[in-house]
C-alpha cells in the first residue's frame, strides 16, 4: 500500500481511482438492473472495437487535453481557473471569426493565425481575473466563473449580432483554416477526426517545456508556490499572476479552436455551456496536473465517452451511466487523502 | 530503582534513514528529563514512537514497569503520556477551553457542556499555575499562551508522563521564565517531564538527567548536577565546541551601508522606524541590539527593497539605493539572510537545487535566452552543499524534508556565494543547535574578514555580544546608543534596549 504515498502516487492514485470507479459503476448498473460485464464489454468495444470510434475518441480528447492543460497550467502556479469555458467559448469564437476572413490565404498561414486569435481572445478573457487579482486580491475562483456566464452570453450575442446565417449559426469557416481531413477521416472510417491533436499535443509539450525549462516557469512556479519568498528573490508578483492566468486562458482558447476549426467549422449559438472547460478541472486533477497525466486523462475520459454510446446502443445502458463513473473516478483521486487514510490503517493494523 | 518509562534499543528507520538507532531512555518518576541533539538528530522521532504516531522497528518499551505496545497516540493517552508538540496542533478559531476538550468533550443530554469544562479547565488551570482564559480565541492569545493551552489538554486528559518538544524555541525570554516555573511546579504535582531541546543553558537550569544522541544514535544518560555545558556540547556535537566566538579585532574601512534619517511605517502605518541613522563599515560587523517589535524588521524590509519608505535615505556604496526594487537592490551587492526562513528564504516545495538559484536564476550560467541550464544548476547546488555542510540526502530534495538548520544553512550558502558588499543577517541562528550556531558565526565573521559589511539583527544578547564589533541598540525605531562589545555588558545593553540612558557620559554617539 505505500505505493500509495511518495513519488509513485501520482501514477497509481489515478489508476485506483479508475478501477474503483469502474466498480462502483458495476455495482449500480447491477442495482439499476443492467449486467455490468456486458455494458463494459459495450463500453470497450466502443472504444477500441474499430477505426471509427478509435477516431471519434481522438477528436473527442483533443478539445479536453487543452482545456485540461489550462486548469493545470494555473493549479501549477497557484491558481484556480475555473474560467476554461467561458475562455474556450471565446476562443471558439475568434477562431471561427478568422476562419471566415481571409479568403485564399495558405493553411499553413490561416490555420495558425486562427488558432493564434483564439489563444488570445482566451488569455484577454483570463486577463481581466489575472488583473483583479494581481491589484485588489480579488479570488480568481469568483471572478473566473462570473467571467463564464459573461462569455456565454457575449458570444451569441456577437453571433446574433454579426455571423448570423441560418440555422442559429455562423457560416462554415473558409476551408484553408480548417483542420478538418479528407485523408483522416478516409482512415478512420468516416469519423469526424482531425488534425487538432497535433496542436494538442504541442501544447502539452509546450506546457511541460515553459513550466519546468524556462526561467519564466521557475519564477510562476515560485509565485505559486510562495509569493512572499518570490518577493524577496525580486519576482515580481503582480505580473506573475498575471501571467499564469493569462497563459492559461491562452490554452483554454485554444481548446475552443480545436471545436471551431475542426469538430465543426463554425459555431452555432449557444443554448448552453459546452462541459469541455469543466470537464478541463476533472483531466487536470486525474492527470495530477502534469502535461503527460492530462493527454493520458483526456484519452480515457475521450474513450468513456464515445465509448458509452456504444454502450447504450448494444447493452441499452444509458449514457448517464458514463457519467457517473467519471464522477466516481473523481470522487475517488479528489479523495485520495483518504484513499492514503486508510492504507495508513491497514498498514498499522498489519504490522507490530 | 523504578522507572516510569523505559525505551530501550529503539530502532526506527525511515527510507534511507536511520532516525533512531539503539537508543535507551529511562524516565524516572518526578524528574525533568532533558532529551538532547542536534537538529536532526531524532529527538522528535524517539519521542513519536514513545506517544505513538510511529512503529518501532525494534525495541521494547515499558511504562511503569509493563511492557506495552503503543500503536497509536490513543493508547499513549490511556497510559498517561501527553506530548506538547514542536508545531501546536490547535484550532484557530475555537476557544481555548474548545480546544482543550476537543475529542474528549463532556456533555449533557447529547450536548457539549461548555460551562463545566471551562469550570474545570479554570481549576487545572489554577492547580499547575497555568494562568489562561478558558473563553480566549486562539487566534487572539499569544504563542506563550497558545503553548499553555497545549499543556492544559494533556493534564485535561489526565497525563502525568509529558513530553515537551523544543517548548523554548518559540518563547520569548520572558515566556521562557514563564515556563520553567510551570514545569517546576508540573513536578512538584507528582509529574514527570522529557524535555527536548539543545539550549544548554536551560537543562542546566531545569534538569534533572540528559540522555543525549547524536546523529540518531544514543550517546548516553549523565547526571546535570555532575556536568557543564561544554562536556554537554560535546557529547551532542561529537567534537569540542567553541562558545566564546573566535576573531581578530575588526579593520573597518570605508563606509558601505549608509542609513540616514530614515522613517518607515508598518502596515498599519504607524512610523516603526522613526529617523534612524547607522552606518556599517567594510571589514565590520555591526549588531543592532533591541527587543522584538521596536522596527528592525521595518529597517531591514526598507533597506533590501521589500517596503517603500517615508522619508529619509538608505546608501550602498556610496550610492542611494532608497525605494529601488528588491532585485536592483541584490543586484547592486547586497546579501540578505531573512528573519523568517520559511516564509521568505526559502521556497519550501522547491528542491535544494532550485533555492540554491533564487537570487541567479535568470542570470547565466543558469539560464541563458530564458532558458534554464540544469547542469550547472546542480553542478552548483553540489558544490554549496558540500562547502556548507548542509546536510540533505541530495540537490533534488524538496526544502521542506531539511531540518531547520540545514535549511538555513542553504539560505547562508546562496546569499554569501553571491559575495555581497553587504550582508544583511536577521536572527540568523533562531531555533538552530549549537554547532550550527557556530558554523554561522564563523561564516558571518569570515565574510567580515574577507571586507565585506555584516548588518547583524537579533534578539539574543549572547549573540549580539559575541559576534559583533560594533553594536547599536534600536528603541522605538531609533539607534539610542552605539557601544563597543568589550565596552558595554548584558545589563547595560538590556537597560538601552528598554529605552534607559547611558550611564557613563561621553560615551554617546
Ligand atoms: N516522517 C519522516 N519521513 C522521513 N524522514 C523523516 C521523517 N521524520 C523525520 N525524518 C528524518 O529523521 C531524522 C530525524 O528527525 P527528527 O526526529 O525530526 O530530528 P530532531 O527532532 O532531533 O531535530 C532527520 O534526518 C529527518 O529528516
Ligand atoms: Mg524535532
Amino acid at each position: 500500500m505505500s505505493i500509495l504515498r511518495g513519488k509513485w502516487s501520482a501514477i497509481s492514485v489515478p489508476l485506483l481511482s479508475v478501477a474503483l470507479g469502474l466498480f462502483v459503476g458495476g455495482i449500480i448498473m447491477l442495482v439499476s438492473g443492467y449486467n455490468p460485464f456486458v455494458a463494459y464489454a459495450a463500453l470497450f468495444n466502443g472504444i477500441f472495437s474499430n477505426t471509427y470510434v478509435l477516431g471519434e475518441t481522438i477528436r473527442q480528447m483533443t478539445p479536453l487535453i487543452l482545456s485540461g492543460l489550462a486548469v493545470a497550467f494555473a493549479f501549477r502556479t497557484g491558481l484556480f481557473n475555473i474560467g476554461v469555458e467561458g475562455q474556450l467559448l471565446v476562443g471558439w469564437l475568434a477562431s471561427v471569426y478568422v476562419g471566415l476572413q481571409f479568403e485564399g490565404l495558405s493553411p499553413f498561414v490561416h490555420i495558425p493565425l486562427a488558432i493564434l486569435a483564439a489563444g488570445v481572445a482566451g488569455a484577454i478573457w483570463a486577463f481581466v481575473p489575472g488583473l483583479l487579482k494581481a491589484k485588489y486580491h480579488v479570488h480568481e475562483v469568483i471572478t473566473t466563473i462570473m467571467m463564464n456566464y459573461v462569455a456565454l452570453h457575449v458570444v451569441n450575442a456577437i453571433i446574433r449580432t454579426y455571423l448570423l446565417a441560418p440555422g442559429e449559426r455562423t457560416e462554415e469557416i473558409h476551408q484553408s483554416a480548417s483542420l478538418q481531413s479528407a485523408f483522416l477521416e478516409s482512415i478512420t472510417d468516416f469519423s469526424r477526426l482531425h488534425y487538432g491533436i497535433v496542436f494538442a499535443i504541442i501544447g502539452a509539450i509546450i506546457m511541460w517545456f515553459l513550466l519546468w525549462k524556462t526561467s519564466t516557469g521557475y519564477e510562476l512556479r515560485a509565485v505559486g508556490f510562495n509569493k512572499y519568498a518570490s518577493e524577496y528573490a525580486g519576482i515580481n508578483v503582480r505580473r506573475n499572476i498575471i501571467l499564469s492566468m493569462v497563459v492559461s486562458g491562452a490554452f483554454a482558447g485554444a481548446a475552443g479552436a480545436m471545436e471551431g476549426l475542426g469538430t465543426y467549422g463554425y459555431m452555432t449559438v449557444m443554448p448552453d455551456f459546452t462541459g469541455v472547460g469543466f470537464d478541463g478541472i476533472a483531466v487536470s486533477l486525474l492527470g495530477a496536473n502534469s502535461a503527460l497525466g492530462v493527454v493520458l486523462a483526456a484519452a480515457l475520459f475521450g474513450g468513456l465517452k464515445i465509448g458509452a454510446l456504444n454502450m447504450q446502443s448494444v447493452a441499452q445502458v444509458p449514457t448517464q451511466l458514463v457519467e457517473i463513473v467519471i464522477a466516481m473516478i473523481i470522487f475517488f483521486v479528489a479523495s485520495s487523502y483518504l484513499i492514503h487514510w486508510i492504507s495508513n490503517r491497514v498498514n498499522k493494523r498489519g504490522k507490530i | 530503582m523504578e522507572y516510569v518509562i523505559e525505551m530501550k534499543n529503539i530502532r526506527k528507520e525511515f527510507p534511507g534513514i536511520v532516525a533512531n538507532d539503539n537508543i535507551t531512555l529511562q524516565l524516572q518518576k518526578g524528574e525533568i528529563h532533558a532529551l538532547l541533539g542536534e537538529n536532526g538528530a531524532g529527538k522528535s522521532t524517539l519521542m513519536n514512537v514513545l506517544f505513538g504516531l510511529y512503529q518501532p522497528e525494534k525495541g521494547e518499551i515499558y511504562v511503569r514497569g509493563n511492557k506495552v505496545n503503543i500503536t497509536d497516540p490513543n493508547i499513549a493517552n490511556e497510559l498517561g503520556i501527553g506530548m506538547v508538540h514542536q508545531h501546536f496542533m490547535l484550532v484557530e478559531k475555537f476557544s481555548v477551553t474548545e480546544n482543550i476538550i476537543l475529542g474528549n468533550e463532556p456533555t449533557k443530554k447529547g450536548q457539549v457542556n461548555l460551562k463545566e469544562a471551562e469550570k474545570e479547565v479554570e481549576a487545572i488551570s489554577k492547580q499547575y499555575g497555568l494562568a489562561v482564559d478558558p473563553t480566549a480565541k486562539i487566534e487572539d492569545i499569544s504563542v506563550g499562551m497558545q503553548q499553555r493551552v497545549e499543556i492544559l489538554k494533556t493534564l485535561y486528559r489526565g497525563a502525568d508522563i509529558l513530553i515537551f518538544d523544543e517548548p523554548t524555541a518559540v518563547l520569548t525570554p520572558q515566556e521562557i521564565k514563564e515556563l520553567i516555573v510551570i514545569m517546576k511546579k508540573l513536578i512538584s504535582e507528582g509529574k514527570s517531564i522529557i524535555l527536548i531541546t539543545h539550549k544548554l543553558k536551560e537543562i542546566m537550569e531545569v534538569c534533572d538527567r540528559c540522555t543525549v544522541i547524536r546523529r540518531g544514535v544514543g550517546i548516553g544518560t549523565v547526571d546535570v548536577s555532575e556536568t557543564n555545558p561544554d562536556d554537554l556540547a560535546s557529547m551532542m556535537v561529537g567534537r569540542e565546541v567553541n562558545f566564546s566566538v573566535e576573531k581578530q579585532p575588526s579593520d573597518p574601512k570605508g563606509n558601505i551601508l549608509e542609513v540616514q534619517s530614515l522613517v518607515v511605517e508598518d502596515s498599519r502605518h504607524v512610523p516603526a522606524v522613526n529617523g534612524l541613522n547607522i552606518s556599517v563599515k567594510s571589514g565590520e560587523i555591526v549588531g543592532i541590539a533591541g527587543v522584538d517589535g521596536n522596527g528592525q524588521s521595518e529597517l531591514i524590509e526598507a533597506i533590501t527593497g521589500l517596503r517603500k519608505t517615508k522619508s529619509g535615505n538608505v546608501m550602498l556604496k556610496g550610492k542611494d539605493i532608497t525605494n529601488w526594487k528588491p532585485r536592483r537592490v541584490t543586484e547592486s551587492g547586497l546579501g540578505h539572510i531573512p528573519q523568517d526562513r520559511h516564509k521568505h528564504g526559502l521556497v519550501l516545495d522547491f528542491s535544494i537545487g532550485e533555492n540554491m538559484v533564487l537570487q541567479t536564476y535568470y542570470k547565466r550560467p543558469f539560464s541563458r535566452n530564458g532558458i534554464l541550464n540544469f547542469t550547472t544548476i546542480v553542478n552548483k547546488a553540489k558544490s554549496l552543499i558540500k562547502e556548507f555542510d548542509v546536510r540533505t540526502p541530495s540537490e533534488s530534495t524538496p526544502a521542506r524534508a531539511l531540518s531547520g538548520g540545514n535549511q538555513q544553512k542553504a539560505i547562508i550558502a546562496r546569499e554569501i556565494d553571491r559575495s555581497p558588499n553587504l550582508l544583511i543577517a536577521a536572527q540568523p541562528t533562531r531555533g538552530l543547535d549549537v554547532g550550527a550556531i557556530e558554523f554561522i558565526h564563523s561564516k558571518l565573521i569570515e565574510e567580515r574578514d574577507k571586507g565585506k559589511a555584516v548588518l547583524l539583527i537579533s534578539f539574543e544578547l549572547d549573540e549580539i555580544m559575541n559576534v559583533s564589533d560594533r553594536i547599536a541598540v534600536i528603541y522605538e525605531g531609533k539607534i539610542v546608543a552605539v557601544v563597543k562589545p568589550e565596552e558595554t555588558t548584558e545589563q547595560e545593553l538590556g537597560l538601552l534596549m528598554a529605552g534607559g540612558k547611558r550611564k557613563k557620559a561621553g560615551e554617546t554617539s
